[in-house]
């Protein structure tokens, strides 16, 4: 701090030379920059959202709401229907935040009601940051070499066609990468808690299960629905990883081993290929929907989370 | 009487035990991923690997020009985000009553609620079209689009943990405004905001989704700004996905030096945060 | 904060200035998988010998004719020869440079002694969903000395726009008037059964591991692999096993001076049916978007080279080389390419 409080006096000697006009023009200058830059940051968000649209309009214009509700996604015939991919996307999705919940939930109880300090919460926080900063590259890698295998013995016992990769693999990788976001989001609610509320319940006798069930849940219960939101919210966007091991197969999945894609993932594959305006607008109608889909539920998350945090 | 609170004491025992388990559980795959890297990984890496250029299949190549690579996309987003990030960080904490200012608040959530690939798809649309060149300046500004809300909420936050007493103090020596800003809460903050800035590379160093339409890939090195250029995961991704065994070697080697660059600049924020924490 | 604006300052001029150096000539492409192992060798040897570099991305067939389209590569990979509508939606010309010959090859996953004999229609019903047992009739018939066993059979083929699925989808079209009615010959098309893979390698690892499963590759994939490939009846009859000379003798027909042909199916009777011609996609008229003409006689150049001293590096990775007929086609497109209306080379 020394060295600012210096600068400080020796900017303001050398202002009482300067004239009050320069200043001003400065000031107004300074704004300028402030106020430009804080629209080039709007303007480009706006930007994603009017380009993705007028890449779109071809497709919105030929399909419609059926390019929702159609299952056909056939680039010689110029039939386009984004179904297969949202329920791809959806269900791997879901399936990975039912994975992931009880022990992002552990974890999280674990941390901020039972260990609190300690080697173990030390080495599980340390393990849960290096966790969130593993690359999704990695993660796909690691999927296909290692998980894949794991999952096509259990195919194989299990009766179906031994794929080894599908809904089930791409939902267990996304489960152990939201993981961290998830554990992180929910000690947030946990800690909003009020600790009188905690306490009042320990005074009348209850034991940790019962303070958690019947005070910590119930009081937490819209923070956990933000937080469940949210993590869903890092799942589907997620590219990478998820065509890695989904398997690629533009249909509806018939059962959680099929292969299937999702809407990021048909975009990785198909956008440099994409022969013909009608064509590349569809995939860019599934970048749209990604978009609104990711402003919606972020809206929704924040502003529970928000109205927590006031709250308390 | 007696009998409830043993059932309730054993109820708590068992909730404990589970939760615990749960927790470990949570390491495990923490556990393998790191135990194959390095296993498969560590082998590949020599001085040979790191300083040469990929050979056709059946030679024995390197990486460098993705390491090179990823270091130019990593410098020049950085270098378009961050003058943007934080004059945004410094109008939003400074205005922050304003309209503009709730507009851009709630903006930068959504912006970093946007799934990488979609980043990609605009920054195809917007650079590599009118260049007619997939280019390292087309996947720089993804990376950058990528990086500017990390840097403006950090910076944001950092500025708001500045007390206003400093700023009022400051004024009242007859300082102007834009120069209380910049010398006085900017640099009070700057712990803050330096660390956010590497959280920022450190979580794009790693995306790929953006690049595939971007930067594209090249297996040579390459200064060129509106020349594509290779970065570490995409090349991991070339050799994970290609049937030449000898690269998905290659690609558990580029892996473990991925994930290297990326723990470092993590530490690096983190011994920051801890080191610099100025409390007021 | 104002040295940490003169250095980023500083570091932009830097870079700019490293940027005027690095002008040296290199060409960026983009296209087929399949040529993709021939290609960087070739490319890696022209690098050291000139010192020009070629980037080659290997993002498909598809993506390689849509990518010259949009001009932002400067050549692109096929083994899917473009049709006259889809060449009339670039701004330009477009030129086909065949650089080599190749081979689609059937390949399975069954445990069994000796090579599975295929014959069209038994292609064609499996990829229609007719025949789903390895043990039916069809089969049998064909293969009496096999003990076929009484499993599914799971098909596999590609899930991203591919040559390879051109040249087998213009096979099926050629053998199967069904096939050529409800599906026909496309870089992608509406699969009736089956699972997808995404490249040449993503069917050839689904095969592999998935038993039961029947699936077509490009024959270095196959063999680079070890997996087993089938003896394909010809239209003369005849059973054929892909190899370096079958598929040079399919393509001993008459070929058009543009090059655009299928090789598939054809009337040479020691020809393997199902094989293809990899291309460069280049434009005629080299003068666009401000190319110098140092830019462009390097470039006709560099692709003299592929298809001529270049061809040596076909045969040890199992591409055929380019017929001499061929060659001397590939002269003349050579020759007919411009820069502001002349031609480059003589």
């Amino acid at each position: 701090m020394n060295q600012t409080e210096i600068s400080c006096k020796d900017y303001r000697l050398r202002n009482l030379d300067e004239q009050g006009s320069s200043t001003t023009r400065k000031e107004t200058l300074f704004r300028f920059f402030l106020i430009a830059a804080a629209i080039i940051s709007v303007s480009i968000v706006m930007g994603i959202f009017v380009s993705l649209l007028f890449g779109s309009w071809k497709s919105i214009n030929e399909f419609g709401l059926n390019f929702i509700w159609s299952s056909t996604w056939n680039p010689a015939a110029k039939q386009f229907g984004a179904l297969p991919f949202i329920i791809g996307t959806l269900s791997t999705s879901f399936l990975a935040l039912l994975i992931s919940a009880p022990f992002s939930f552990a974890s999280a109880i674990y941390l901020s009601l039972y260990l609190k300090n300690g080697w173990f919460s030390g080495l599980l926080k340390f393990s849960v940051e290096l966790l969130a900063g593993i690359p999704s590259i990695i993660y796909g890698f690691w999927g296909l070499f290692v998980l894949v295998p794991i999952v096509r013995s259990f195919e194989i016992k299990l009766g179906f066609i031994p794929y080894g990769v599908g809904v089930v693999t791409a939902s267990i990788i996304l489960a152990i990468m939201i993981i961290p976001f998830a554990s992180s989001m929910a000690s947030e609610v946990i800690k909003l808690v009020p600790q009188d509320l905690k306490e009042a319940g320990f005074a009348m006798g209850a034991t940790r299960f019962e303070v958690i069930k019947n005070i910590i849940l119930p009081y937490a219960s819209g923070g956990i629905f933000s937080g469940i939101l949210l993590a869903f919210g890092r799942a589907f966007g997620e590219t990478m990883a998820v065509t890695m091991v989904i398997g690629n197969s533009n249909i509806i999945p018939k059962n959680i081993f099929s292969p299937a894609n999702s809407m990021a993932s048909v975009i990785a594959n198909e956008f440099t290929e994409a022969r013909g305006n009608l064509y590349l607008s569809s995939l860019i109608e599934i970048g749209l929907l990604l978009f609104i889909i990711s402003f919606i539920v972020n809206a929704i998350g924040n502003r529970i989370m928000k109205k927590m945090t006031v709250k308390k | 009487m007696e009998k409830r609170l043993k059932v309730r004491q054993i109820k708590d025992k068992l909730f404990t035990v589970v939760m615990a388990l749960f927790s470990i559980a949570i390491i495990l795959p923490l556990f393998f991923i790191i135990f194959y890297i390095v296993r498969n990984g560590a082998v590949e890496i020599d001085w040979h690997f790191i300083t040469s250029l990929p050979k056709p299949v059946g030679e024995i190549g390197g990486i460098s020009n993705a390491i090179v690579g990823t270091t130019e996309l990593i410098g020049i987003a950085t270098l378009i985000a961050i003058p943007i990030a934080l004059f945004t960080g410094i109008y939003m904490k400074e205005f922050e009553k304003s309209k503009l200012a709730a507009v851009v608040s709630s903006l930068t959530d959504l912006l970093q609620g946007v799934p990488s690939i979609v980043i990609g798809i605009v920054c195809y649309l917007w650079i590599v079209l009118p260049l007619r060149s997939f280019s390292l300046l087309s996947g720089s500004v993804a990376l950058a689009i990528m990086m500017l809300p990390m840097i403006i909420k950090s910076t944001y936050h950092s500025l708001k943990l500045v007390p206003d007493s400093l700023k009022e103090a400051s004024l009242a020596l007859g300082t102007p405004y834009y120069r209380t800003v910049m010398k006085v809460i900017v640099p009070a903050a700057s712990s803050g905001i330096i660390t956010g800035i590497i959280l920022s590379i450190s979580r794009v160093a790693g995306e790929t989704a953006p690049l595939l339409f971007t930067a594209f890939g090249n297996p040579f090195m390459n200064l060129n700004i509106t020349k594509p250029v290779n970065s570490l995961p995409l090349l991991i991704f070339n050799y994970a996905t290609s049937p030449f065994s000898d690269w998905q070697k290659q690609a558990w080697g580029a892996s473990l030096i991925l994930i290297i660059m990326v723990s470092a600049l993590n530490l690096a924020s983190k011994i920051m945060e801890h080191k610099w924490k100025t409390t007021y | 904060m104002k040295r940490v604006l003169k250095s980023i300052f500083m570091l932009a001029l830097l870079l700019i200035y490293a940027n005027s150096y690095a002008r040296s000539i290199s060409f960026l492409g983009a296209g087929s998988t399949f040529a993709y192992p021939l290609y960087s060798k070739m490319f890696d040897v022209y690098h050291d010998m000139t010192g020009i570099k070629v980037n080659y991305q290997a993002i498909g067939s598809g993506a390689g004719q849509r990518q010259i389209i949009a001009r932002v590569v400067d050549f692109g990979g096929s083994d899917a020869f473009m049709s006259d509508a889809q060449m009339s939606k670039a701004p330009a010309k477009l030129l086909h440079i065949p650089t080599a010959l190749g081979a689609v090859v059937m390949t399975y996953n069954l445990n069994i002694k000796g090579k599975l004999r295929l014959t069209p229609a038994i292609i064609a019903g499996i990829y229609l969903g007719k025949i789903k047992k390895w043990n039916d009739n069809r089969i049998k018939s064909i293969n009496p000395n096999l003990n076929l066993p009484a499993e599914n059979i799971v098909v596999v083929h590609r899930s991203d726009g591919s040559g390879t699925t051109f040249i087998f989808t213009d096979y099926l079209s050629k053998i199967s008037k069904d096939w050529k009615r409800n599906i026909g010959r496309n870089t992608s098309v509406a699969w009736p059964v089956g699972i997808g893979g995404k490249g040449n390698s993503g069917v050839a690892g689904l095969v592999k591991q998935i038993p039961g499963a029947f699936g077509y590759v490009e024959l270095i994939y196959a063999s680079s692999n070890n997996m087993p490939m089938g003896y394909l009846r010809n239209s003369y009859g005849k059973f054929v096993y892909p190899t370096l000379a079958s598929v040079t003798v399919a393509a001993n027909i008459k070929i058009p001076a543009d090059t655009r042909v299928s090789l598939t199916d054809t009337a040479s009777p020691n020809g393997y049916p199902i094989a293809g011609m990899t291309w460069l996609l280049v434009y005629q008229e080299q003068h666009y978007l401000g190319r110098s003409k140092a830019k462009a006689k390097a470039f006709v150049k560099l692709i003299w080279w592929m298809t001529h001293a270049g061809q040596k590096y076909t045969k040890p990775l199992e591409y055929s080389p380019l017929p001499k007929s061929v060659v001397r086609l590939v002269d003349n497109i050579l020759q007919s390419m411009t820069y502001d209306g002349k031609p480059i080379i003589r």
